[in-house]
């Protein structure tokens, strides 16, 4: 534990406040409701830049899924906010995935906003990137834990992953605010450890650090007005108290136990860096209309692990999108869709030299079974169907010239011999589309440590003017 | 036949992690969550979800009158033949499920 304010350690009457402006940054704010936020004088401003909500394309090519003026408008907004409350404001999970790579393009915001402003900080910078080798070492000495379910690894799949991050907890950040820092520009953390750290370090109670952490991770998703956003979190030696701070909001018992349900498979236990959260005792009271008080979780220390992500670039994709009108056609959409398959394998193999190894085409049908596929359980009379064709290949350039192999048959392809060349809706020209690269999800494991900060990595500098 | 939907508050879907998706059925009330809990059998569940049932992590939840059912993805978020990255729609499945009268 690092001494982060040794007058407020001993004074156990004072209870630690944390200010949530958000569930991720990027995606707005109430101005109105922060502004109540500051006013009830928190001790430090927590928000969370990211998380594998969105896919594995944002930690595959270490980018942002949010825009930068987005990111950067919001920033401004905290950067005053906290200049005005003269605590500490802390991001995790920068750019989305918290890659070394974001967080040094959160870096380099903050670095534009604090000249902009007119402001002189300190930032702590906590990288979470980890080198293949690195994590290659750790599953030799036996120190890597595949949960369940994880991709098979080895020290050869390690090392085709374009990006590997392990998932800071609270002792990481409390590293970070120890420093003194006014801005924590944190790569990837758990969801939760931004909230928790500060009253852990405070030695307020662990179990309802941890779940009011939880329960505040997402914003107001844990109040009555999910996309009002602020939300105060007050904790202290017995429990937390959360508060939203949008008007027309209110946290009821029902509104925070249940927010423990989202995005958790288990929604007792929350495994975190060094041991995990049990709230099946927890108690929700309602302090009053707006306010629940929350008592009896319980910190169940353990090992000292770091859960790891990565993702692997497996090919590049050329989608192509056609439209069924003719309701014979749309009748036998199926059936279509099946022979115009092995048909285009034999002129792909005929032509490009190419065997199903080397690439895989898949036609999805949009207004069949799209979204559920093979679990689909309705059948109905659809006015048209959709036909996306996901064409996946080793190259841009491989998928690119599939995609316009097949255009003229998707446009044309006839389901007897006997009929005019029929000729479906293309939405526009051409009708293939370049995706891009391909990310999977690599990593569902943790790594051991011998101390919280041996894979992580602080960087402190003072930025802005003098 | 009533369909589930037809008898509780909501059912939703979500991603817990890229390898989980959750269901949670919301009853609304202490009755309904009763009726709800013996009848919808986990068997059924897996079998409509088409995942063995030993796989199936199944909260019946009395303090929120819910029921949480949580598995492993049978492909992971964002994988190539994944159709629903966020696993959001998979709720509407267990919703129109046709349960008793």
């Amino acid at each position: 534990m690092f001494a982060i304010d040794a007058t407020r350690t001993l004074d156990a009457a004072m209870p630690t406040r944390v200010l949530v402006p958000t569930g991720a940054l990027g995606i707005t704010f109430d101005r109105a409701a922060l502004a109540r936020g500051i006013a009830a004088e928190p001790d430090i401003i927590a928000v969370d830049g990211g998380s594998t909500d969105s896919g594995p394309f944002s930690l595959g090519s270490g980018t942002s899924k949010y825009s930068r003026a987005a990111t950067k408008s919001e920033w401004r907004d905290l950067m005053l906010a906290r200049a005005g409350a003269g605590v500490p404001l802390v991001i995790g999970t920068s750019g989305t995935c918290g890659t070394d790579a974001t967080v040094d393009w959160m870096f380099e915001i903050t670095r534009e906003l604090a000249s902009e402003l007119g402001q002189r900080v300190k930032v702590a910078r906590l990288y979470a990137s980890q080198s293949p080798s690195r994590v290659a070492m750790a599953l030799a000495a036996g120190r890597i834990t595949p949960l369940s379910p994880a991709p098979e690894i080895s020290a050869e799949a390690l090392g085709a992953m374009s990006n590997i991050v392990a998932l800071a907890g609270a002792e990481q950040v409390q590293a970070a605010l120890a420093t003194g820092a006014d801005i924590v520009i944190a790569g990837r953390t758990t969801d939760t450890a931004i909230i928790s750290a500060l009253p852990l370090a405070h030695g307020e109670h662990a179990g309802a650090a941890w779940h009011g952490a939880k329960i505040g991770e997402c914003g107001a998703l844990c109040t009555t007005n999910p996309t009002g956003g602020v939300i105060l979190l007050e904790f202290d030696r017995e429990g937390f108290t959360v508060e939203p701070l949008v008007e027309n909001a209110s946290c009821t018992p029902h509104s925070v136990s249940a927010h423990m349900l989202y995005e958790n498979s288990d929604p007792y236990i929350l495994y975190e860096p060094g041991g995990h959260l049990d709230v099946t005792c927890a108690r929700y009271d309602a302090l009053d209309a707006r306010r629940v008080r929350v008592t009896g979780s319980r910190w169940v220390p353990g090992r000292y692990t770091v859960k790891l992500e990565g993702a692997t670039l497996v090919g590049y994709q050329t989608s192509i999108l056609a439209v069924l009108r003719d309701p014979h056609y749309v009748a036998h959409a199926q059936k279509w869709a099946v022979e115009l398959h092995a048909f285009l394998a034999c002129q792909i193999a005929q032509r490009m030299g190419l065997g199903d190894d080397a690439y895989s085409l898949e036609f999805r049908l949009i207004g069949m079974n799209s979204a559920l596929g093979d679990m689909e359980n309705r059948r109905g009379e659809p006015v048209e169907v959709g036909i996306l064709g996901l064409i996946t290949a080793r190259t841009a350039e491989m998928a690119e010239e599939i995609g316009k192999l097949i255009n003229p048959y998707v446009l044309h392809h006839p389901l007897t011999k006997d009929e005019e060349l029929p000729t479906f809706a293309f939405p526009y020209s051409p009708a293939q589309s370049e995706r891009g690269p391909l990310y999977e999800f690599a990593l569902n494991h943790v790594m051991e440590l011998d101390h919280p900060m041996q894979v992580f990595r602080l960087e402190v500098c003072e930025i802005g003017h003098a | 036949m009533r369909r589930l939907s037809d008898r509780v508050l909501k059912v939703r879907s979500k991603n817990a992690g890229p390898f989980w998706v959750t269901i949670d059925v919301f009853c609304g009330t202490s009755d309904v969550f009763e009726q709800v809990r013996l009848e919808l059998r986990t068997e059924a569940v897996a079998a409509l979800f088409q995942q063995p049932s030993q796989l199936i992590k199944r909260f019946d939840i009395a303090d929120l009158n819910v029921i949480k059912f949580s598995f492993p993805r049978p492909v992971a978020q964002g994988a190539r033949t994944d159709r629903d990255m966020h696993g959001a729609q998979w709720a509407i499945l267990l919703a129109e499920f046709p349960l008793g009268s």
